[in-house]
């Protein structure tokens, strides 16, 4: 993080590195679909998948590793309130389906049997 | 200033307090201590970032509360070539095709700070063309959606009514983005290899690197479509 007047050279290697762990990675996430994986292990192996090609990409071919520290900050931590929005979002909608159910669905007759 | 003058000349008036305005918040001074039109980029990269987070957010949200079965992506994306239909392949080619276009960009803004002129344009054009690749895939796997399965925003006959306008959304804002790219591209290859930047710019090829700071978060968003439409 010391340099970063514009000037980026690095080896060529590291791109040739990081292009073949893309396509390592890839590779996985599509076999865990290939393969059929489900439940906890799929989600988990999706995500862990998603998150190191996300990263690698940003670090390395987007040159966020060799970035000031300001920069790094100011791009790298608005997206943490998404974090808030989307446990907001999954609890309004666990709670959309649920209204869902008791509205629409077998139990519905039986609740208000007018409908 | 008197009233007078001021009436007689309002615009430089407000031209002076927007300065002290632009003076007030920046300080006077640069914030980020990189080339203003990279910075600027990645502001907008942040600000993109938002737009296909809130669309993977409209996603969720109606897949969670939807109490008809979401379509199968590993079997409405399969394709067969001749034999068994294998789940998923034109959307792996796709990626494949992707993340090959973002390797060539990475080595031409290698290849921009090294002043290699010749190998930049090359790497960018390949870059382009890639990514025109994609776009046409793409294409082909929205035709085969509508003609052959019957997706449409409002319904589809495999299930949840919201699949088709998740997807021609997400997948329709992510294909605009790699398209405008292409375009993108061809002008600063076209700049590059016609001697603009070292006319204009002294030889300063950071405008390489713009262009790919955009190429790799096109590539970026779509690892996470990727994960969170077609794997999920």
């Amino acid at each position: 993080m010391a340099h970063a007047e514009g000037h980026q050279e690095h080896p060529l290697s590291i791109y040739f590195w990081i292009w073949g762990l893309l396509f390592m990675l890839s590779g996985f996430s599509y076999a865990v679909d290939y393969f059929h994986l489900e439940g906890m292990l799929r989600w988990s192996l999706i995500l862990t998948f998603m998150f190191l090609k996300a990263g690698f990409i940003v670090a390395v071919f987007m040159h966020m590793a060799w970035e000031r520290l300001a920069l790094i900050y100011a791009i790298l931590v608005p997206p943490l309130c998404l974090t808030v929005f989307i446990s907001l979002m999954a609890v309004e909608g666990d709670y959309t389906f649920l209204t869902r159910l008791v509205a629409f669905g077998p139990a519905a007759e039986i609740i208000a049997p007018h409908h | 200033m008197t009233h007078e003058a001021l009436a007689a000349n309002p615009a430089s008036e407000i031209l002076a307090g927007n300065r002290g305005v632009v003076a007030d918040i920046s300080g006077d001074k640069q914030a980020f201590h990189v080339p203003w039109g990279k910075a600027m980029m990645w502001i907008f990269l942040l600000s993109d970032t938002f737009i296909f987070s809130c669309f993977l957010l409209g996603y969720m949200t109606v897949r969670i509360s939807t109490t008809v079965p979401w379509p199968n992506p590993s079997e409405v994306f399969a394709l067969s070539f001749g034999g068994e239909p294998i789940p998923l392949i034109l959307i792996a080619i796709m990626t494949f095709v992707l993340i090959t276009s973002s390797g060539t960009m990475a080595l031409a803004v290698n290849f921009g700070y090294r002043r290699n002129k010749k190998a930049t344009v090359l790497l960018m054009l390949a870059t382009a063309l890639l990514g025109a690749t994609f776009v046409s895939m793409q294409a082909f796997e929205w035709t085969k959606l509508i003609m052959d399965e019957g997706v449409r925003p409002w319904g589809n006959p495999m299930g949840a009514a919201q699949f088709g306008a998740a997807f021609f959304m997400i997948t329709g804002f992510h294909g605009m983005h790699v398209s405008a790219g292409v375009i993108y591209l061809s002008v600063v290859a076209w700049r590059v290899g016609t001697g603009f930047y070292d006319r204009k710019k002294g030889g300063n090829y950071e405008t390489v690197e713009i262009a790919g700071l955009y190429w790799h978060f096109v590539d970026l968003v779509w690892v996470f479509i990727f994960a969170f439409f077609y794997l999920w």
